[in-house]
């Protein structure tokens, strides 16, 4: 291991070591990892735009991002990108980084980015060969950084994977705050750890208050909220302990509607359970039907989990993954209640789906 | 939505022959739209005159019409077969066109007639008719370039008063920006104008506001009948707009989009495709981007599978073509299968885990007078593609698929033409599109002129820059390093993850490239093998669709069966072509059916031959000898190799031969290919074989060339040994000519960036035979010794233009018994003599004593122990699939076996009389001599095939795109040599009702020889001599009108004579023009038949049955 100049740059080689054995080399970009060496559950996502989104998605929280696309950094960074105020996965896999940025939108660049933001990342790797791992054998922990494969090794040992963890209590508001928005509505919207691109849709349709994830029903009621939205966030939905508490006290007295972690709170509410998915669906292209009229919509994706609404009474499913046949959204036909596993707002990722946020105005309107 | 039920017979029109703008592509679709069809169980009629075409095959529809792709022989079409659909979205512009002539003639698209399925004639007008595609995309938000639509001059200057200048000009229902072009001056908007509203077939020309400078995008998109649209790839240019994106390098997938932008980008096409109301299929829609502040224009949309769709499918594996034919019988994109991962639905985005670089080729030494200027208006003649994980790679990888003698992005020999330029001259070759610039963006930045500089003079994305410059620098690195230094296995690693080639490192350290391989190989750095997978492996995929690159794992799978693989041809050019990559596809097919494993390797994203379902393996790769031999031993490893097929892809991998390993060369051995291109050895064996060749020798320079000339006489053809399509040939008539036609071929624009003349690759300098006929001979002989002839074919024009050029007749029209026996026997003894395994192509010059047949002397001029440009029009004329047979030949078949296999069949009885016509693109290159010569120009073909030679040889021409006239005037100018056969012609052309008109000497000639001028017209600027009431000269002539025939047969290609603007305005207004004697007879002699005949259209199953004649 050493270090090297090409191109008037230095060259930090590093090595990443999966759960499984698997080593590979690469580089270090960003941040120097804390104590020499960055852990986290490794996932893969199949963007080929939307970078900088993905790593301030607060739904990475405890993973490691490996990006599939060859190239990252090419159009930089800006604030207005930002999906959080800062940066919550572990550390960024990638295959080659941009030195130079090319954008008249960005005011900086990826490799800066994730300096300041304190996260580290390895590039010079061949991802395709980690993908085809996690693909067949599931997400699992990894550990990156200049350290030797030994150290290394050690560490992948001492982490683990999401399961079981309840991170949504790490990344929601400590406090309540307002998002301006179209006066028409008022929505409480119950912080998983929400996306910026979530906040915007939201106010396209209403006033928007964020409640931290603990927040009780009563608090919420006492806000008079005309729909209560609930977000994505990270970790393992099973051990999330109030959220379905605090759902099924709201499902019949105001309309609600759920995205990701959101849908799993729904699904856990109304009875059903949640279960991981081998490597979890992320990515920008995934299709999703609605067997009611037949319409694919191209969907963005952040998941390792999945609603399994089997004996659960009085509700209806809406969408369906058309890749591996996962339930994608459902409806409680008691309710006026909907969810959708995948990202409507997306950011990254298409806009196919954004009608979903017309949608619950309408629920909150027929609601009234 | 199930598939209809409603429709029976589907008829697909096809693109024709192979044109600037119009290539392969459609060969793709086409073909994979006739194969999905079929297994839906429609009824396939096929209408296309291009015989070296996979679709023309005649089991790949149920009735294959090669006939002229013209409305009025579509109506025939549809009249016979009554079709209950046509399906016009695959077979390009040409089909579209079609389509809506016929739609405005009521034939199709009206009730109670064929549906137009794929795209309705309201939805192509909207995207056709740039002045209806501009309102409907303002109608949804969407921004336009300004601009204005005009149908004259005077029109044309009352827009550009209103937008100013620079504009962009555009005709309308062109293809390949034909006739565009971008104003800067008055004078340039005069000249584009004007050009632009005759180019238009209606006339018509779009006036905008130029955005040269902005980024370049485009989207394919697909809908189905449900509206559910999907984005298939994005695709960026790296040459800005203001170059047309056919000759643009282009990458996939976009580079410099931030989602923000690409979502947005995304959303307008989507809308586009919806407003336009193409209801099912592929669309591609173009967008520019202004680099300073995002604001996004719509620039323009097809409504069809275009080339761009070809090159979106081979980036990503999804099968653009043959999901578009699914979704027009009435499929959803959700009840499609990804043929590539099988478990998932074609309803999907294919996200891509690589980057794809196209870089065009083009073909400007062929055209003398052209400037090798890029712009609005496409000008290549085909493309590389190529693979790699990241862009610097793919890039260099692309740039040494383009076979023009280049290794990578510069770093080789040929790079001393940038390295000798000052800085001034290299700003001019940074700022001016021309093919080289690449070449000098990156000598300019390893000068180090920094990327903000370089930027600012070409406009080229600053990403795009950088990542060039990673190369230069890294290549600064190596070039630190001596080979004492021994790279380690890192520093081999980084220099190949940025492309470079060991050619390249080669250069750099002074080292061969086998010492280069060798050491490589030592570090333990060999490339690895990864999979296009359509979904960035997130899926497993079943279909093995591979590249190279540099990373930890390869991907190529262990197989069971005995495995060929089979190299293609490479870009297309001139010279070498779609009837190449015809040969290896119908090897691939033979092949798999006999049982092997077929692995093809292509770098040609246009080919039906890189489908990932043609072959069992897909490589797709360089055909450059590191990177063949990377695929041979990855192969080598994962199961048993019988063999490397190298004479079936025309000269490219003829060249490899060679330096492969010997035993794994099937086929004709590499001594006897070496033999035959070998000039002493091959006159050893002519002398031995006791068979007649024109006198001549080689030189490696003039004193050479001119001392056998001393010998043999003038005229003499002067031509390079180991090229294809006549490349730099030349017909000299005296010490001048031979002297400059010297000079041209150890100069730059000859064969200089080929690797120029050396005593390896001598010159040939041969006796040429005036007035002699041509004739091609295809045949195999397999490893017994038995030899079939397949097919011989002589040429209409005489010996002297390239066989390429030439029409040609099978079976032979003028050629008597004996003499076909004497050729047909020349030709056993030369395939014995070189103990040829597979297919051989022998040309002879038949030099005729007049008024017998017989009493003919055959010289034999070459041979080529390969599969040659004229098998599969063969094939199709006479129904032997003779590459299929040669396949199998190859691999130790015999033909005694194959005919009880019943794979070789006997040619089909019948009286059908075939005609191959060449398709020349010299209304692209107008300040280029409309000439046919010794050096090969065209670009494609069409058959024409019926019951005499002359309705055969006029649907030939009216395939070719001259429609010849029933009635009128006939303008011919004579060279003394050929006036004996222009005496014949006039004759015929007098007999059956045209008027004569010719310059006084040819008129005189005419008159001696019986035939009545009827009009006598004045050299061409011949004021001085003109007399009182002697009128325009043909020129004029032609302009006004007055002539409807051209024959100008001139000596030789000489300087800027009258002829040339004789034939300049002959090419301008679009009249049919004659070049030779013999092929102005033959149309004499195709107008009279056409007048005595009834028009008919047959199919080829029909011919391959046997039609007799009444």
């Amino acid at each position: 291991m050493g270090h090297d100049m090409i191109g008037g740059r230095t060259v930090r080689e590093a090595t990443l070591v999966l759960a499984d054995g698997s080593v590979f080399e690469g580089e270090l970009f960003g941040a120097e990892p804390e104590g020499g060496i960055t852990t986290g559950e490794v996932v893969f996502n199949t963007v080929m735009s939307g970078y900088q989104e993905v790593i301030s998605d607060p739904s990475y929280a405890g993973q490691i991002v490996t990006f599939t696309t060859s190239h990252l950094g090419n159009y930089g960074t800006t604030p207005v990108d930002d999906e959080a105020s800062r940066v919550w996965c572990r550390g960024v896999v990638l295959r080659e980084m941009a030195r130079r940025r090319s954008s008249w939108r960005a005011d900086g660049d990826l490799d800066s980015y994730l300096r300041n933001a304190g996260i580290a990342a390895i590039g010079a790797v061949d991802t395709r060969r980690l993908t085809r791992i996690i693909r067949d054998h599931g997400a699992m922990p990894g550990a990156f950084g200049a350290a030797s494969v030994d150290e290394l090794s050690a560490a992948v040992a001492a982490a683990r994977t999401t399961d079981g963890c309840d991170l949504v209590g790490e990344v929601t508001t400590r406090s309540a705050y307002d998002v301006a928005g179209n006066t028409a509505r008022r929505v409480v919207a119950i912080d998983c750890g929400i996306k910026t691109t979530i906040l915007r849709c939201l106010s396209d349709i209403a006033e928007v208050t964020v409640v931290p994830s603990g927040a009780t029903a009563a608090e919420i009621l006492a806000i008079a909220p005309d729909g209560v939205f609930i977000s994505n966030g990270p970790g393992d939905p099973a051990a999330v302990a109030q959220v379905p508490d605090t759902l099924r006290d709201l499902l019949g007295e105001v309309p609600i509607f759920g995205i990701c972690m959101g849908n799993q709170m729904l699904g856990t509410a109304l009875g059903g359970r949640t279960y991981k998915l081998p490597f979890g669906h992320h990515g920008g292209n995934h299709p999703v039907r609605d067997p009611s009229t037949g319409r694919v919509e191209i969907t963005s994706q952040n998941h390792n989990y999945c609603v399994d609404l089997t004996g659960v009474a009085e509700v209806e499913v809406t969408h369906l993954n058309l890749n591996d046949g996962t339930l994608e959204g459902f409806r409680s036909t008691r309710h006026a209640a909907f969810a959708v596993q995948y990202h409507p707002e997306a950011g990254p990722g298409p806009h196919d789906s954004r009608y979903l946020f017309t949608r619950f105005a309408d629920l909150i309107d027929a609601n009234r | 939505m199930p598939r209809r039920d409603d429709i029976k017979t589907i008829l697909l029109i096809g693109a024709g022959p192979i044109v600037i703008g119009q290539a392969c592509e459609f060969d793709y679709s086409g073909t994979q739209a006739c194969r999905v069809l079929r297994e839906e169980g429609y009824r396939v009629v096929l209408a296309n005159s291009n015989p070296a075409t996979i679709m023309t095959d005649p089991d790949f529809a149920d009735a294959t019409y090669i006939e002229p792709l013209d409305a009025d022989v579509l109506e025939r079409i549809i009249e016979r077969e009554r079709p209950d659909a046509v399906l016009p979205t695959l077979g390009g512009q040409t089909a579209l066109n079609l389509a809506m002539e016929l739609h405005r003639r009521g034939t199709i698209g009206a009730p109670g007639t064929p549906e137009m399925i794929g795209a309705n004639a309201e939805a192509i007008s909207t995207a056709e008719d740039r002045e209806n595609f501009k309102a409907a995309m303002i109608e949804i938000g969407l921004e336009v370039p300004q601009s204005g639509v005009a149908h004259d001059m005077v029109e044309s200057r009352e827009v550009l008063g209103r937008i100013g200048l620079p504009v962009v000009i555009r005709p309308a229902y062109i293809l390949g920006g034909k006739g565009t072009g971008i104003a800067s001056t008055p004078e340039e908007f005069e000249r584009i104008a004007s050009n632009g509203l005759a180019a238009s077939p209606i006339g018509e020309i779009l006036i905008e506001a130029s955005i040269a400078g902005w980024k370049e995008y485009e989207l394919e998109v697909m809908r189905d009948r449900a509206d559910n649209c999907v984005i298939i790839c994005s695709i960026e240019n790296v040459d800005p707009m203001g170059v047309h994106t056919g000759d643009s390098i282009t990458v996939a997938p976009a580079q410099t989009l931030s989602d923000v932008e690409y979502q947005a980008m995304r959303d307008a096409a989507f809308a586009c495709i919806r407003r336009v109301g193409v209801e099912t299929g592929g669309s591609n829609v173009q967008f520019a981007l202004n680099p300073t502040d995002g604001t996004m224009v719509v620039i323009e949309m097809n409504p069809r599978v275009s080339r761009s769709s070809a090159l979106a499918s081979k980036a990503t594996g999804f099968p653009i073509a043959k999901i578009a034919a699914r979704l027009a019988v009435g499929y959803t994109l959700d009840e499609i299968p990804n043929d590539i991962t099988k478990k998932t639905p074609a309803s999907f985005e294919p996200t891509i885990d690589y980057v794809v670089t196209k870089v065009p080729r083009w073909a400007f030494e062929k055209f003398p007078g052209t400037p090798a200027v890029l712009g609005t208006q496409m000008q290549s003649v085909g493309e590389a593609m190529a693979i790699g994980r990241t862009f610097p790679e793919s890039l260099q990888k692309a740039l040494r698929s383009l076979e023009q003698g280049r290794a990578g992005l510069n770093c080789d020999l040929a790079e001393a033409a940038m390295e000798s330029l000052d800085d001034d001259e290299l700003g001019v070759r940074v700022a001016v599109a021309t093919p080289d610039r690449i070449f000098a963006v990156e000598t300019a930045l390893r000068r180090g002129w920094g990327i903000d500089r370089v930027h600012e003079t070409c406009r080229i994305d600053p990403w795009f820059l950088d990542q060039i410059l990673m190369i230069s620098e890294e290549r600064e690195a190596l070039a630190g390093l001596t080979s004492a230094d021994q790279p380690d296995r890192r520093v081999w690693r980084r220099a190949k993850r940025l492309g470079f080639s060991d050619a390249q490192l080669a250069y750099l350290w002074g080292m061969g490239e086998t010492e280069v391989r060798a050491a490589r190989l030592a570090a333990g750095v060999a490339p690895t093998f990864k999979t296009v997978d359509t979904c960035a492996a997130e899926f497993a995929a079943e279909t093995p669709y591979h590249y190279s690159t540099w990373e930890d794992e390869t991907e190529v799978r262990p197989s069971d069966r005995p495995k060929v693989i089979i190299l293609g041809s490479g870009p297309n050019r001139i010279g070498q072509g779609i009837e190449f990559d015809y040969s290896c596809v119908h090897a691939s097919f033979a092949l798999g059916d006999a049982g092997f494993e077929t692995v093809m390797v292509n770098c040609n994203p246009e080919t039906v031959s890189t489908d990932y379902d043609t072959s069992d393996r897909l490589y797709f790769e360089p055909l450059t000898y590191e990177d063949t031999m990377s695929v041979i031993e990855a192969e080598q490893a994962s199961g048993e190799v019988v063999g490397v097929i190298v004479a079936l892809g025309g000269q490219t991998p003829l060249k490899l031969a060679d330096q492969l390993p010997r035993e794994l060369v099937l086929g004709t051995s590499p001594a006897s290919i070496d033999l035959a291109e070998d000039r002493d050895r091959w006159n050893a064996l002519c002398a031995r074989l006791e068979i007649p060749q024109p006198a001549g020798g080689t030189a490696t320079d003039l004193a050479g060339a001119q001392a056998i000339c001393d010998r043999i006489g003038f005229p003499a053809l002067v031509r390079p040994s180991y090229v294809l399509g006549g490349r730099a040939m030349e017909i000299v008539y005296d010490d001048e000519g031979l002297a400059a036609a010297m000079a041209n071929l150890v100069g730059l624009s000859g064969l200089g960036r080929e690797g120029g003349l050396s005593a390896e690759r001598p010159v040939l300098v041969d006796r040429f035979l005036e007035d002699a006929t041509e004739v091609d001979v295809d045949a195999i002989r397999d490893h017994t010794g038995e030899v079939i002839i397949g097919g011989i074919m002589e040429h209409v024009e005489e010996a002297g233009v390239h066989s390429g050029d030439s029409a040609c007749v099978i079976p032979p029209v003028s050629l008597g018994p004996g003499t076909l026996a004497v050729i047909e026997e020349h030709t056993r003894r030369i395939a014995e003599a070189l103990d040829v395994r597979g297919l051989i192509n022998v040309q002879y010059a038949v030099k005729r004593a007049p008024g017998s047949p017989d009493a003919a002397q055959v010289f034999v001029i070459e041979a080529n122990p390969r599969a040659s440009r004229t098998v599969p029009f063969v094939a199709k004329a006479t129904g032997v699939p003779l590459v299929k047979v040669a396949a199998r030949v190859m691999c130790g078949a015999t033909l005694e076996a194959l005919r009880g296999e019943g794979l070789l069949c006997p040619p089909v009885a019948g009286d059908h009389i075939a005609v191959k016509e060449a398709v020349l693109p010299f209304s692209r290159f107008p300040d280029a001599d409309a000439l046919l010569g010794p050096e090969m120009r065209s670009t494609g073909e069409v058959m024409g095939i019926d019951l005499t030679f002359g309705l055969a040889f006029a649907k030939s021409q009216l395939a070719a795109g001259d429609r010849m006239p029933t009635s009128g005037t006939v303008f011919l100018s004579l060279a003394d040599r050929d006036k004996a056969t222009g005496l014949r012609a006039a004759q015929r052309f007098a007999e059956i009702g045209f008027r004569l008109a010719a310059t006084e000497g040819t008129a005189r000639f005419l008159a001696e020889g019986g035939v009545v001028v009827d009009r006598i017209v004045a050299k061409v600027g011949a004021e001085a001599g003109r007399h009182d009431g002697e009128g325009a000269d043909a020129v004029e002539l032609i302009s006004s009108g007055q002539i409807d025939v051209v024959v100008n047969s001139p000596r030789g290609r000489g300087p800027r004579a009258d002829g040339s603007y004789i034939r300049a305005a002959a090419g301008r207004h679009g009249i049919p023009l004659m070049t030779t004697a013999a092929a102005a007879l033959a149309a004499a002699n195709g107008i009279a038949d056409t007048m005595a005949h009834s028009p008919t259209v047959r199919t080829l199953q029909e011919y391959h049955a046997g039609v007799r004649r009444p």
